[in-house]
């Protein structure tokens, strides 16, 4: 043991300096290029009224419960991005349960015109992050009419706006499809 | 054919694609033939003669422990070191605070181990300094120690008598230049170009849309530098609370096929690169087939609950074509998170895309299983080892069965080896069920002092113990994350079958596969028994398939089964 603690300490301190911090350096130089926002992060604007421009990140769900956006999934920390987290509620937990249930009642007091078997799953579900940013086609459709109406907009119009938004499987071929719901929100918003 | 089924089936048949040229290449950087990047030879001196180590001075098995224990020993105190004083270290611009120190015990090890259990959350509990010169490193460092022991017992399963065993300080760096490093880095860019931040910055500001003037605040980080060793070392441990769910850790489905791939690459490609190194093909496919036949049997069955979804929401009338989303991100959707699931934990990453404690019970209790055996590819290094234990045995039970004396590679195994073998399989089931058995007792007596352990009434509850005990063991990692596990008592107890099972499960193997190297040859003659047939495939699953049930059943009777049944009555 003796004979290996003054090189295992040597080698240690050379390993440190390398693996953290040259290899950090020589990835955060090559970020600095290709990343987009120089590696802080991609963000996406939302100018107001007195130019004063407002940003988010693309990537972090925000919350949305006012009856003139697209919903959000429900979130276990309420969207806080400084401590992500899921609820880590078991499939059979009573009280989870009945929170589930709650959910879907709000979900039908909000949206009338919805049959309650078109709701997905995942719209009365919380996230693993608590800061999922996507929601489904199906999810963003089957809010159309209630915000049609708040925002007196033909819904044919929101139809054509989700199908914008919206992101198909990746190379057409793998994985899922989905909405971000900020960026739908944000054209929404946007429209003339 | 369904997109998301496609995205899991193209995951896996790329990672094999990747694994076998990759096991060669391996195979090639442990025999110290001439390889692609040999341009880091002088590199690799120079770290070296800084060190003073004679890197060419053979070791025997007893040397290499040596130092690979002596070395981890340094590396835990001066993890404890900077997790005890990250709080006025530099690069802290969120002001997050020192750890305490059984929470710091706990998460020193628990790197040190490959384990990446974490007990705190990435973005209030540690800095950045914590997370680059302590979590990154000893994520580099700890995969590179699993495979510098795997090293050692593929040389010394070669076909002659010897106590030389290699260098261990030569293979250790060679993984970390040659097999490691590279690799990161090309997957840090990719990940960059996807949006994964990788900032020196504190958290940002911003107001949300709906908020108008209401803030919120974004944690972010040098983030990229992290996930690829994370997943590349089978290290799991996440930047951010939430591991690969995170939006900043993982944006996009391109992301997680990555995220998959790499992870389970080296577990794979070092079954291909025995095969290689031996000159014995037909056994590592054998070795392959088995470890895929166990991963298919436990991935399967996850993929179609996890799609058929939660049956007490379904009798709500609602849309479940989604499948459990409970603790699922949309953009990588059920499949891919269920696929996930069992990736992780037969090999021993432990990092999550989705969350375990929200899966159906019986996914739940497959995933308890994966990390029970720890052996179907396994960790960065160890998986090998943890498989080698298994045709240790077989070989021995075999050899009774036909009434000859075992041997195996053209060495007899005797009582010493076996008696080896033997501890560390059982030491699993102690640690595991003895730890559960002690929580239990300890929830039980003080239930009202101890009502923040546990997440969920019941059953589930003995799982969330269960579970985090066998993810200590396995060195894994994930956790039902229900439990609140950031007190004394569990930063302590699973702190200390971290260690057991991380160094036994190590030494064991390299031990037995010392004292066999040190034996006579024996030349293999017709009465000798075949370790490359499929015959012999079926006597390992049908040992590590008996070891795994005898030892376990009655544990997940109590927990996840009987979810099960209450949840379907």
């Amino acid at each position: 043991m003796k004979t290996h603690l003054l090189p295992a300490i040597k080698l240690t301190l050379v390993c440190i300096l390398f693996f953290s911090g040259a290899y950090t350096l020589v990835v955060w130089g090559i970020g600095q290029v290709v990343a987009p926002n120089h590696g802080k992060g991609e963000i996406i604007s939302y100018g107001n009224a007195n130019g004063n421009s407002k940003y988010g990140f693309t990537n972090i769900g925000q919350t949305f419960t006012a009856d003139k956006y697209f919903w959000s999934r429900p979130s276990a920390v309420g969207y806080n991005a400084a401590g992500s987290g899921a609820s880590n509620k078991g499939p059979t937990n009573a009280e989870y349960l009945a929170q589930v249930q709650a959910r879907i009642d709000t979900f039908m007091i909000h949206n009338p015109a919805v049959k309650k078997s078109d709701i997905p799953v995942e719209m009365v579900t919380a996230s693993g992050s608590g800061l999922d940013p996507d929601i489904s086609f199906q999810a963003a459709k089957i809010q159309v009419p209630r915000i049609s109406k708040i925002r007196n907009r033909s819904e044919k119009e929101l139809y054509d706006l989700i199908d914008k938004i919206k992101e198909g499987p990746l190379f057409g071929l793998l994985g899922p499809g989905k909405v971000n719901v900020l960026k739908l929100n944000i054209a929404l918003d946007n429209l003339k | 054919m369904n997109s998301e089924l496609l995205g899991v089936i193209l995951m896996f048949v790329l990672t094999l694609a990747l694994a076998i040229p990759f096991g060669k290449y391996i195979a090639k950087v442990y025999e110290g033939e001439k390889s692609l990047l040999d341009f880091f030879a002088p590199l690799e001196n120079f770290f070296f003669r800084i060190s003073g180590i004679d890197a060419k001075k053979e070791m025997n098995w007893k040397e290499s422990m040596v130092a690979l224990l002596t070395i981890n020993l340094v590396w835990f105190l001066f993890a404890m070191f900077i997790l005890m004083n990250q709080g006025w270290l530099p690069m802290n611009p969120d002001h997050n605070p020192s750890m305490s120190s059984d929470l710091a015990f706990n998460t020193a090890i628990s790197f040190l181990v490959n384990c990446n259990l974490q007990d705190y959350s990435g973005e209030t509990g540690a800095t950045y300094l914590s997370q680059l010169v302590c979590f990154t490193f000893l994520q580099f460092v700890s995969a590179a120690t699993g495979l510098a022991a795997a090293a050692v017992v593929f040389n010394a399963l070669k076909a002659r008598t010897t106590k030389d065993l290699g260098n261990f300080y030569n293979y250790f760096i060679k993984s970390l230049t040659r097999i490691l490093l590279p690799i990161s880095v090309v997957v840090a860019i990719l990940f960059m170009m996807n949006g994964m931040p990788m900032t020196f910055d504190g958290k940002n500001t911003i107001s949300s849309l709906q908020g108008g003037t209401d803030t919120v605040s974004v944690s972010t980080g040098p983030v990229a530098a992290m996930i690829p060793i994370k997943h590349l070392g089978t290290n799991g441990g996440g930047f951010f609370g939430v591991n690969s769910a995170h939006p900043f850790e993982n944006p996009n489905y391109f992301t997680n096929i990555i995220e998959m791939i790499i992870q389970l690459l080296i577990p794979m490609a070092m079954v291909f690169a025995l095969g290689y190194y031996l000159r014995k093909k037909k056994f590592a496919w054998m070795i392959f087939g088995v470890m895929t036949l166990g991963f298919l049997c436990l991935v399967i069955p996850n993929m179609i609950m996890e799609q058929h979804g939660n049956p007490a929401i379904a009798k709500m009338g609602v849309d479940m074509s989604a499948g459990a989303m409970e603790g699922k991100e949309v953009r990588f959707g059920t499949p891919a998170s269920a696929y996930w699931s069992i990736v992780t934990t037969v090999i021993s990453t432990g990092s999550v895309n989705s969350f375990h404690d929200s899966f159906m019970p019986l996914s739940g209790m497959n995933e308890m299983l994966a990390m029970m055996v720890n052996a179907f590819y396994g960790g960065c290094g160890v998986g090998i080892l943890n498989f080698f234990i298994f045709i240790i045995i077989a070989v021995f039970i075999s050899g009774l069965m036909v009434g000859r004396t075992p041997e195996f590679l053209g060495k007899k195994i005797e009582a010493r080896e076996m008696k080896i073998a033997v501890v560390v399989t059982l030491l699993s089931a102690l640690l595991i069920k003895g730890g559960t058995a002690l929580a239990s007792y300890w929830f039980a007596a003080n239930p009202v002092t101890h009502a923040g352990w546990l997440n969920n009434p019941g059953f589930h509850g003995f799982s969330e113990m269960l579970y985090q005990y066998t993810s200590s063991n396995a060195n894994n990692g994930s956790g039902f994350e229900g439990l609140g596990d950031n007190t004394p008592f569990w930063n302590i107890t699973a702190g200390f079958v971290m260690i057991l099972g991380r160094f036994l499960p190590i030494i064991g193997p390299v031990a037995i596969a010392g004292i066999l190297a040190n034996k006579k040859y024996i030349p293999e003659s017709a009465g000798t028994l075949k370790t490359d047939t499929v015959t012999f495939g079926v006597m390992i699953f049908a040992v590590i398939f008996i070891v795994t049930a005898l030892s376990y059943f009655p544990a997940l009777v109590l927990g996840p089964i009987a979810e099960y049944f209450s949840m379907i009555h």
